[in-house]
């Protein structure tokens, strides 16, 4: 017994010794002082020295999107270092091209703030805050896609109608750490003290959370709007959406914005999905179809074998095809995969739409 | 404890009873980080610093802690502990003071810590009963002998990369067929000197 006792005793005064000895390094020379941030040219900070620029602006209640929490391993917190980041490091090169090199791109979770240093960042990150919420409604829409809404309570968010927000899936069983993902918000721009967002079930670490182990009335920390996918006012014209799956919800939001604000532009939405069991919201959409200006649902059904099914068939592309006449000033904006994203912009430059005038989100 | 002089001990722990080649410890760094010889070479100098620091250090502790206690049993946690805390203290001297060479060490040095070589050199410290200078020329020597093994195979290594290598053997097998060749190559030394 008092040899177990003394082997404890021993033991932890040697490690407290060694945790000392590291504190105090960390106090003396680790600690670079107070140093002086400075943000695109006019905003100053006084910030202590020493931690990683994520950190340094998340202290300040300044949110960069990054995916990973700081790991380098998702290469989302790209700012620009104008002065004082020192060299780029080893765990940066796999995340940027040469272009952002020579435009002093960095890593803001691998970059260091030891002097005096000047970034730049796009100015809609200072409207990005974290919020707690709470799940007031959860659906279950179809098979795979949930319907969630987050109340807000007194805090209010304002976004662009197609941004996006990050929810943090916190450690769960089977996911040691936690993990930020993007979401759009599917929810009016109008509706400032609540979030509501489409999430499909992949098997992936944050929609296994929310599909399994999240239940209404559980905290759930958001932060954003981030994002350059957004209802684009001047362009004029008419619009075509497209989107599959939850990539229905920033144009659910976008088509909210329309038909709250009364805009009279001419507006298609083409929907792929697989079966009429895939189709969601389609109530919500009808309503559109009768209170918006001029717009009109194209679901476009890829394996729907039933003689139930009137609406489209086959892939987006071809629909797109079928509706869209050359030589009109249309803009379009597309959700969805990759895969899909690219055959339906292929398809739309061959209707003569400019690339500029092509907004997409891919995930 | 053995009588061998202390120079002995330290071209034995270079030549014949080399980390890599004799007792095959630290192989992953060596594997890992032996494609290019600048690289090579700073790695191989920053393991003989720290191996010799740690190693000085676990002798007191070891002497004047570990044994007195009769706490021989937690030996190997204490003595990582110890190689741990150096390591991270290395860090931020080099990264206030010599940030040039912090960069160009950069996630090298913190997985120094679990260079199996550093913990091996102290654990044979003490099944060889070695005294504080024998224990001092012992851990340089096989730092030495740990940094020249890996600039070696990085000569090799940055020679063999324009050569046209069997798909299967590429990377990670011809650098263990060729540490094997090594291997055999320094038992050559073998008649020169002999410790253990």
């Amino acid at each position: 017994m008092s040899t177990i006792i003394s082997t404890t005793v021993i033991f932890s005064i040697l490690a407290a010794i060694l945790a000392l000895i590291l504190t105090l390094a960390d106090r003396t020379i680790g600690n670079y002082g107070e140093v002086k941030l400075t943000i695109n040219d006019d905003k100053d900070y006084v910030v202590d020295g020493g931690n990683s620029l994520l950190s340094t602006l998340i202290s300040q209640k300044i949110f960069i999107p990054s995916a990973c929490g700081g790991k380098g391993s998702c290469g989302y917190c790209k700012v620009t270092v104008k002065e004082g980041g020192g060299p780029v490091l080893a765990t940066e090169l796999p995340w940027l091209s040469k272009e952002e090199l020579d435009n002093n791109v960095r890593l803001s979770c691998q970059c260091k703030v030891k002097q005096n240093i000047k970034i730049e960042i796009p100015e809609e990150l200072f409207n990005v805050k974290e919020y707690s919420t709470s799940v007031s409604k959860m659906e279950q829409l179809t098979n795979t896609i949930k319907h969630l809404r987050f109340d807000l309570g007194e805090e209010e968010i304002n976004f662009k109608p197609g941004q996006y927000v990050q929810l943090k899936a916190p450690a769960y069983e089977g996911s040691p750490d936690e993990v930020y993902r993007a979401y759009s918000v599917a929810s009016s721009v109008n509706d400032k003290h609540a979030i509501e967002l489409l999430i499909g079930y992949t098997g992936g670490i944050a929609t296994t959370y929310v599909h399994q182990y999240l239940k209404e009335g559980d905290k759930v920390h958001i932060n954003g709007p981030y994002g350059e996918f957004y209802y684009h006012e001047d362009d004029g014209g008419p619009i075509i959406f497209a989107g599959a799956g939850t990539g229905m919800a920033p144009i659910i939001s976008i088509l909210q914005y329309m038909a709250d604000n009364q805009i009279q532009r001419k507006a298609l939405f083409f929907f792929g999905a697989k079966s009429m069991d895939d189709l969601f919201l389609i109530d919500k959409l009808n309503t559109f179809e009768k209170t918006l200006y001029d717009f009109k649902f194209i679901p476009t059904l890829s394996r729907e074998e039933s003689t139930e099914w009137t609406g489209e068939r086959g892939r987006v592309p071809a629909s797109i095809d079928k509706y869209i006449e050359k030589g009109v000033n249309y803009s379009a904006y597309l959700c969805g995969s990759p895969a899909m994203i690219d055959s339906i912009v292929e398809a739309l430059l061959a209707k003569d739409i400019p690339l500029e005038k092509i907004y997409y989100d891919k995930f | 404890m053995i009588e061998v002089h202390p120079l002995v001990i330290f071209i034995a722990s270079i030549f014949t009873s080399n980390m890599i080649f004799s007792n095959f410890l630290g192989m992953c760094s060596f594997i890992a980080v032996s494609k290019e010889i600048p690289t090579a070479i700073g790695l191989g100098i920053a393991v003989t610093a720290v191996l010799t620091f740690t190693t000085i250090l676990n002798y007191f502790v070891y002497w004047y802690i570990v044994v007195p206690f009769n706490l021989e049993y937690l030996m190997y946690i204490i003595f990582i502990l110890v190689i741990a805390a150096f390591v991270q203290l290395l860090e931020m001297v080099l990264e206030r003071y010599l940030s040039s060479l912090y960069y160009a060490l950069g996630i090298f040095l913190p997985l120094i810590t679990v260079n199996c070589a550093i913990l091996g050199v102290s654990l044979f410290m003490v099944s060889r009963q070695y005294n504080f200078i024998q224990t001092v020329f012992f851990a340089a020597g096989s730092g030495i002998g740990w940094a020249l093994a890996i600039t070696a195979m990085a000569g090799i290594r940055s020679r063999l990369s324009e050569k046209s290598i069997p798909e299967g053997l590429r990377g990670t097998p011809i650098t263990l067929i060729i540490t094997g060749i090594m291997a055999l190559a320094f038992i050559g030394f073998s008649g020169m000197v002999q410790i253990q």
